[in-house]
């Protein structure tokens, strides 16, 4: 694991720092405060620090009243107590109120590994998105997460930031600046785009380079934010490469899939694939075999992108 | 800077609480909404928005104002007719209530309407967010005081008991939690549609300071906020006893006026059992 740091950690990081530069940062946590990483902050800023016990939905309402009272706080858990739990909450609390909470969750995904479909959040990107005033942050790795996590704070309103659970190689450090909105490109492509997010940037990358092996040049795009979504950037990429493969750990109904699918329907219609979870709950199991039982392999993304581009001369040819 | 707070005489407030009333049935009449519990609360909007509450309704957004907010949305009535007659917006404008295009929604909306402190109607929220900005009080050593209201049968709502702990546990003792205890719901009696009896005991089990009062009282409002302010190390909570659609003969203690509007025939019956006010229709209270 030399090298490897999760998301969740690159969390942890900003939050001190965030903690010693501004003392409007505040952080909430439902009795999981070292696996969301925030045990750090508490630790460094008690008086700054919420426990409020196993009750996410009080938790979201009692950030809201902070933020009203313009704190700017962080509440963590994981992704499902968050999105799914207290999402009536989310919505007329945070996202009607405009209020400047930021949940931040670990445990998304199928990364959630041995404690299984009750603890995999794979539907809350979907929910989040579709939530007037939110905006939704999937960072692929720790850096990402730590400049998301800035981000998120100094920008005015509700964040829904996705950490990653497990470690994964440093991607993005150097790239870039992190900016909301903005998507990265990781490297140019002609024949195809790879559009993801989170922890499936890594194979979305690895996947690039099966296709380099067969002669196909793939351009990847972290799309770190999904809520506003990079219009631009997508439209842009597939008017070179005319198809795309998705790549996401979450359903592909309503997350990255959905977005980019919505985003071309209406902008450029092209072939378009997305991996993620096919309309299932996950289960227990460790987080890589539970990856590729439910095709969220770099070889899956490869041959998704081997078939759209199949699809591209097809069409291609059926219109000559 | 706190501004001196403006006591208002008993007297007074009972004209208040009858130009609050009067302002429910005229705008539940000629709208919809919901009558029965905003008349059964306007002797608590009337001591808090004409006498109690620190606020500059000139300027809404003033950090040292004291906090209301309102849980149970539903009666929001209340509220608007409260803000309106106390200068936070035209008292013509309460008019568009329920209407396209206003900034007074069915439920309120913070981002709308200024003097609104939440967005509430979905129940069992306002507690959790009332503790939030009392912690947030604390944090910055100010000394605000936050009062929230809610419903009897909000009570019901799992959340409320996530944040009573939170209340007590966070020793918030800058915080009242009001209960308009009318014991009526949409489907009938509160305590036939699922019984949230002994509220005191139940409250005082979660460490809190429990007073009741009769919520058509002024005295005994007033003297309940007083010892509000006075306690300390722990959230205050007033069971505020209500009859719904108080004052109105055929509304009282009837589920049905929960959530339905007097026909004209009906407003002005009510009206004439409000009696008269003495301010004007367009009058603002200062």
């Amino acid at each position: 694991m030399a090298g490897k740091r999760a998301g969740r950690d690159g969390f942890g990081q900003a939050m001190v720092e965030l903690g010693e530069e501004n003392e409007k940062v505040v952080a909430l946590c439902a009795d999981l405060a070292e696996s969301v990483k925030v045990h750090y902050f508490a630790e460094k800023y008690p008086e700054r620090y919420f426990q409020i016990g196993i009750a996410e939905q009080d938790m979201i309402g009692t950030a809201a009243g902070l933020a009203l009272s313009r704190y700017i706080p962080f509440a963590t858990t994981y992704a499902v107590f968050a999105a799914q739990r207290a999402n009536e909450q989310i919505r007329l609390a945070v996202c009607y109120n405009r209020s400047n909470v930021k949940i931040a969750v670990s445990h998304a995904g199928l990364t959630t590994g041995e404690d299984g479909a009750t603890h995999q959040a794979l539907e809350d990107i979907a929910s989040m998105r579709a939530m007037p005033n939110m905006t939704v942050l999937v960072p692929a790795d720790a850096s990402e997460a730590y400049e998301a996590t800035r981000a998120a704070a100094a920008y005015e309103g509700p964040v829904y930031l996705r950490l990653g659970r497990t470690p994964v190689p440093e991607l993005t450090n150097g790239v870039g600046q992190f900016e909301i909105g903005k998507a990265r490109k990781m490297n140019n492509g002609k024949d195809v785009t790879l559009i993801a997010c989170g922890i499936m940037v890594e194979r979305a990358i690895e996947a690039r380079d099966i296709l380099k092996e067969k002669g196909i040049e793939a351009e990847v795009i972290n799309m770190h934010t999904i809520k506003p979504i990079d219009e631009e950037a997508v439209v842009e990429s597939v008017k070179k490469t005319g198809c795309v493969v998705t790549a996401e750990e979450h359903s592909v109904i309503g997350g990255l899939g959905g977005v980019v699918s919505e985003v071309l329907s209406e902008h450029s219609p092209v072939p378009l694939m997305r991996i993620g979870t096919q309309d299932t709950f996950g289960e227990s199991g460790p987080p890589e075999e539970l990856l590729t039982k439910y095709g969220l392999t770099a070889e899956k993304i490869a041959e998704a992108a081997q078939n759209v581009i199949r699809k591209k001369k097809n069409t291609a040819m059926s219109t000559n | 800077m706190k501004e001196a707070i403006n006591m208002q005489s008993v007297e007074y407030l009972e004209k208040v609480t009858k130009r609050i009333k009067r302002d429910i049935i005229q705008l539940c009449s000629a709208n919809t909404g919901h009558p029965g519990g905003a008349l059964g609360t306007a002797e608590i909007f009337a001591e808090l928005y004409f006498s109690r509450l620190r606020h500059t309704p000139e300027q809404p957004d003033w950090e040292g104002r004291d906090r209301f907010i309102l849980s149970n949305g539903h009666i929001c009535l209340a509220l608007y007719s409260s803000l309106a007659r106390s200068g936070y917006f035209d008292v013509e404008e309460l008019a568009t209530f329920r209407k396209i295009n206003s900034r007074l929604q069915g439920h309120p909306s913070r981002e709308d309407l200024p003097g609104v402190e939440t967005a509430s109607g979905p129940l069992g929220q306002g507690l959790s967010i009332a503790n939030g900005v009392a912690m947030a009080q604390k944090l910055s050593n100010s000394d605000v005081n936050v009062y929230c209201l809610v419903g009897d049968g909000e009570l019901q709502e799992g959340q409320i008991w996530e944040a009573m702990m939170t209340s007590a546990h966070h020793k918030l003792d800058n915080l009242a939690l009001i209960i308009n205890w009318n014991n009526i719901q949409i489907d009938g009696k509160v305590n036939d549609v699922m019984n949230i009896e002994p509220i005191d005991e139940k409250f005082k089990a979660f460490g809190w300071n429990v007073i009741s009062i009769d919520g058509h009282n002024l005295q005994e409002i007033k003297h309940a906020f007083d010892q509000f302010e006075k306690n300390e190390g722990s959230p205050t909570v007033i069971i505020s006893k209500t009859v719904l659609g108080n004052g109105i003969s055929y509304m009282e203690h009837e589920a049905v006026w929960h959530g339905k509007a007097p026909s004209e025939e009906e407003a002005l019956l009510a009206l004439n059992e409000i009696g008269i006010c003495g301010f004007a229709d367009d009058l603002v209270l200062k």
